[in-house]
């Protein structure tokens, strides 16, 4: 197997809360790997650390209130993003691994054009002239597919739709050819076929500049049709890993399929039959109190005694090559605890 | 939708223009107009849904405010069981809001912060006359546990509640005076998907115990599938496809709605769709295209100059079906 870019191991980002009372662990823990050129998922509910997690990355975590725990680990080209000086790191962002967020509308600065503000990364990181700059700059308008790129390049962002800012975003990205792409939530903002195109159009720039995509996202469907491998976070922590199609035909963890059974969905058969999703009871825990044990026991629908005193380690789940499957949950030391789920 | 003499709701030629690009400080003459709904019509039976879907600006929420009168309709007829909604004056239309009510997308946005859930939920029950003191503290307790919140929440303001408990609120605001007609304008979309679950099956639930008519506004075709009996598909201010849940699913016959159901992502990692992903952007409601709104993004390969320059009619293409394409007969 080849040799992950982005090696995270055991992150812990975590904030003090708003009134110096508590410690919000939101992120907990945290241990994956992102391969070079490959589309990673990286899928969980409001508060459930992805986000966060994605910002540890960059270290992007304002301190305070945030701070990332000694101990974590994120290597990327052999070193660890964690301990480089600012200036080392600044060498790093934006010009290696990118990130594009879910707003389209306030990610962008409104006092400067789009060209002005593809072009920035590319003074700042490869030394071009203003002049080559705003070329290159007018070259990925058109890489992205904005019609007019010579006109468009001196557009204020308020100058267009909300699709357009998201390519203008996808740009300046990567302005720089960089080798990770993080996309938190690029397309949440968006309507269903301006997704479309920019899920597209990700893809076919990956294939084209054959970096990794690092996708944050809550929806099931964006995952299942983009990603190679997908993570499952809950409460901060990661309960299930694995290759995409298997991480669909064999959810393993409660919570997995839990989400699953709550998505209603398009390709299911007939139409109202008034039937009832199978959701999740309960609502995901607040991250300065998150329960001991299992921290999904208190919504699971198997609970037994063991998850909610021990918590369970990511254990491994394999049907292929060993590790390529991991769930948080002690349901795979007993299986046959896993009966048919009732409805809530 | 068989005989409309029967239906609870009816909406006939709704339309709704917005005037706007007025002169400095907003005086002298509009130069322009959106036309944010053009001319729709729809009837819904007691006991129904109907899914109203479109994209952002198309005018679903619109529709929605006009048919209740929170926004005046420019023209057309909005009937609840026969009663023109739209020449009641002020007190017969507060009586008749009674029968109609309805629940917002965002449940951060519509509660009052400063009312606890209790103050929230008496307000309509005093307006409307129909309960005080302890009946109504019973009341209150007996809605708040019909929608699965624990009667102790009465106490509690907005900002303790999570999403979905302040969406369960809104909810049970729009009950509490016993409506016949519940609008529900994209009420589970600023919801994380486990939540979502849980207020679907709710809002089923209801529907069933207490024979709600429903209309369904939401962007979410997989949402609507799940929820609607007839579906009405809009864009650009107008309904350019109508039809019962199963057959608008099984078989679209306007490029539009092929479109969007194609684009929707779906949770198989194996599914074998044929994708079609739409070129450009929705055009700017005030300037829309001539002919047939839909031409300049249109995917079929039969289009023509006759699309770019007759406005296809809303026509029955299909029993129960009706479509705005001159193509509709061979559908994508």
């Amino acid at each position: 197997m080849t040799e992950p870019l982005l090696r995270i191991r055991d992150l812990k980002t975590y904030f003090v809360t708003e009134h110096g009372s508590g410690t919000a662990r939101a992120v907990d823990g945290v241990s994956f790997d992102l391969y070079p050129g490959e589309t990673l998922g990286l899928v969980g509910e409001s508060g459930c650390g992805k986000t966060v997690t994605s910002l540890s990355v960059l270290r992007l975590i304002p301190e305070p209130p945030g701070h990332i725990r000694p101990g974590s680990f994120i290597e990327f080209a052999g070193r660890n993003l964690l301990t480089l000086a600012p200036r080392e790191l600044r060498a790093i962002r934006g010009n290696q691994i990118a990130m594009i967020f879910q707003e389209p509308m306030t990610s962008l600065n409104p006092v400067f054009t789009v060209g002005d503000q593809i072009a920035e990364a590319a003074i700042v990181h490869q030394r071009l002239s203003r002049r080559a700059a705003r070329a290159r700059a007018i070259e990925m308008l058109k890489l992205v597919g904005i019609p007019d790129p010579a006109q468009r390049v001196d557009h204020y962002p308020h100058q267009m739709s909300g699709g357009m800012r998201q390519r203008v975003m996808i740009a300046m990205a990567l302005v720089c050819h960089p080798k990770v792409l993080i996309a938190d939530e690029p397309t949440t903002a968006l309507d269903v076929t301006i997704q479309a195109q920019i899920l597209e159009l990700l893809e076919r720039l990956q294939a084209e500049l054959g970096m990794a995509v690092m996708l944050i996202t809550h929806d099931l469907g964006v995952v299942a049709g983009t990603a190679d491998r997908v993570v499952v976070m809950y409460a901060g922590q990661v309960v299930e890993q694995a290759p995409t199609p298997e991480l669909f035909a064999r959810p393993l963890h409660p919570y997995t399929d839990g989400l699953l059974a709550s998505v209603p969905r398009l390709d299911a058969p007939p139409v109202r039959a008034r039937g009832r999703l199978h959701g999740i009871p309960g609502q995901v825990p607040a991250a300065s109190e998150w329960p001991g044990g299992c921290r999904f026991h208190p919504r699971c629908p198997y609970a037994w005694d063991r998850c909610r005193d021990e918590e369970p380690p990511l254990l491994d789940a394999s049907t292929g090559e060993p590790g390529t499957h991991t769930v948080r949950c002690w349901l795979l030391t007993e299986p046959q605890r896993r009966t048919a789920r009732p409805l809530p | 939708m068989t005989s409309s003499a029967t239906a609870l709701v009816e909406v006939q030629g709704l339309v709704k223009h917005f005037p706007f690009e007025r002169g400095y400080f907003g005086l002298g003459r509009p130069r322009a107009v959106v036309r944010a709904v053009d001319d729709i019509s729809f009837a819904i039976m007691p006991g129904q849904t109907l899914g109203l879907v479109g994209e952002s600006g198309c005018g679903k929420s619109t529709v929605a405010r006009s048919i209740l009168r929170l926004i005046e309709p420019d023209a057309g007829r909005v009937a609840i069981d026969g009663v023109n909604v739209v020449t009641l004056g002020g007190r017969e239309l507060r009586a008749l809001r009674r029968r109609m009510q309805i629940v917002f997308q965002d449940p951060y946005g519509s509660l009052n912060p400063r009312l606890t859930v209790r103050q929230t939920l008496a307000e309509p029950l005093a307006i409307h006359h129909l309960a005080t003191g302890s009946d109504a503290e019973r009341r209150i307790a007996a809605l708040l546990e019909e929608v699965g919140l624990d009667p102790g929440f009465a106490k509690s303001y907005a900002h303790e509640l999570s999403g979905g408990q302040r969406q369960r609120v809104g909810i049970a605001r729009a009950l509490s005076v016993e409506p016949q007609f519940l609008v529900l304008d994209e009420p589970v979309s600023a919801l994380d998907v486990s939540v979502q679950a849980q207020v679907l099956n709710l809002l089923a639930d209801l529907q069933q115990r207490r024979r709600l008519t429903y209309l369904f506004i939401a962007h979410d075709l997989a949402v609507v599938k799940h929820v609607a009996d007839h579906v009405a598909v809009m864009y650009l201010g107008k309904i350019v496809e109508r039809a019962p849940a199963a057959a608008l699913y099984a078989a679209p016959r306007h490029p539009y709605t092929t479109s969007l159901l194609s684009a929707v992502p779906v949770p198989d990692p194996n599914a074998q769709r044929p994708r079609i992903v739409l070129t450009g952007d929705v055009p700017s409601p005030a300037h829309p295209p001539a002919g047939c709104p839909f031409h300049p993004r249109c995917p079929h390969p039969k289009k023509d100059a006759r699309c770019r320059t007759e406005p296809p009619a809303l026509r029955e293409v299909a029993p129960g079906q009706v479509a705005a394409c001159h193509y509709a007969e061979e559908p994508l």
